[in-house]
């Protein structure tokens, strides 16, 4: 498939994607399938009919993404959970994850001239003590060998995060390294 | 109070400690991370990506990021597949031949090129070449890519995966595989940290 204008900086504006090797055509869609893609709308997307090639492992990832970030019944607030998906997005390279997450984490902060700073500026942006500490402990994780020490949860404890809310950055922050690989590896974004 | 799962067993996590509480508060996540574990390794089907090659590039991806408790378990998954056993010592040698830091790579062409950063290109030694026969050196070269330079990969590199004998659906799978392993060698060693400075 051909590269349809890739995006070459990184953005909060809405991009595409698309996929270098074939995702399944919607009419060979069967249940099992549609089991795999939990949202039944997600057929329309290129990328998650790439990935229901393989439906179980694609249901189980995605409800395992969806309990990270969406259950805010308690632990971090929304907006840091995206924080650390950008981060980590930002620091691996993955244009496209970081569009999305920088978004939400826009909308759920209402910080967004701050969220452009860390993609303008890179995981160095300094937005403040608590902000500073999710980037950090996500850059540490996302790091090979894993970076991530005794430093970054003190320094996570004294921005205020207790156990529950760190365990929700080491969560979010070691998904976006699934999730980046996959976004990065099996195609490209679009503009 | 849940029974001990996977990522309980690696971080070493006991029921009724408080991160075991902490990870109850998640139990959709902790069980479908579970699932993900299961689905990939005691896959359903495993035609297109057999169990030996599977434990293979686990063994290669968790010992590229150090030892630790995640690189010995699935070590001793390749040792315990009857296909596999062989191939314990030359992914050692692939392992310390491809150790490196990460992430590196380049970004698209234009303002982020300053931000590129070189590392090496990792490719399967020669005796490990005859080990390892064409569909697995393809995937463990794919494997370095995806763990240290993910934003280096290319439409190229996808067809010589297919080149090598990887079906779409293989590719898909195998590449779920070296990502869910990102994941949870992570979390892993995130939840190890949190406990031991939590004493």
């Amino acid at each position: 498939m051909s590269t349809v204008n890739p995006p070459v900086v990184f953005t909060q504006d809405e991009l595409g994607w698309v996929s270098w090797i074939a995702p399944l055509p919607e009419a060979e869609l069967t249940e099992r399938h549609f089991a795999g893609l939990v949202d039944r709308a997600r057929a329309k997307s290129e990328y998650f009919r790439l990935l229901v090639r393989d439906p179980e492992v694609l249901e189980a990832r995605t409800k395992t993404d969806k309990d990270i970030f969406y259950n805010v019944a308690d632990g971090l607030p929304r907006a840091e959970r995206e924080l650390a998906a950008a981060a980590t997005s930002r620091y691996n390279g993955c244009i496209y994850c970081a569009s999305v997450h920088a978004r939400f984490a826009s909308t759920y902060s209402k910080r967004r001239d701050d969220v452009q700073r860390l993609l303008d500026e890179g995981v160095g942006a300094d937005l403040g003590e608590r902000w500073n500490a999710v980037v950090k402990a996500s850059v540490a994780l996302a790091a090979t060998p894993i970076a991530f020490g005794p430093d970054n949860i003190a320094e996570l404890r004294r921005a205020g995060l207790d156990d529950a809310e760190i365990v929700d950055v080491i969560n979010g922050a070691s998904f976006f390294n699934w999730a980046n690989r996959l976004m990065l590896s099996l195609g490209e974004p679009a503009k | 109070m849940a029974p001990k799962d996977i990522i309980d067993t690696l971080a070493g996590i006991e029921p009724g400690s408080t991160l075991d509480a902490i990870r109850a508060r998640r139990l959709q996540a902790r069980e479908n991370a579970q699932k993900s574990y299961l689905s990939l390794f005691e896959p359903i089907d495993a035609s297109d990506f057999s169990l030996a090659e599977r434990a293979a590039v686990a063994a290669f991806v968790t010992g590229l990021h150090g030892e630790s408790p995640v690189a010995a378990f699935y070590r001793e998954k390749l040792a315990a597949n009857a296909d596999g056993a062989a191939l314990v010592e030359p992914i050692k040698s692939e392992i310390a031949r491809g150790t490196t830091s990460g992430p590196y790579g380049a970004f698209p062409a234009g303002p982020l090129s300053v931000e590129n950063k070189a590392g090496p290109i990792y490719r399967v030694s020669t005796e490990g070449k005859s080990a390892f026969g064409p569909r697995l050196v393809a995937a463990l070269e794919h494997a370095h890519l995806l763990v240290f330079r993910p934003r280096d990969a290319a439409s190229a590199d996808m067809k010589a995966l297919l080149a090598a004998g990887w079906s779409t659906t293989g590719i898909v799978t195998f590449s779920q595989l070296v990502a869910f392993l990102s994941f949870q060698v992570r979390v892993v060693s995130g939840l190890r940290t949190l406990a031991a400075a939590s004493v």
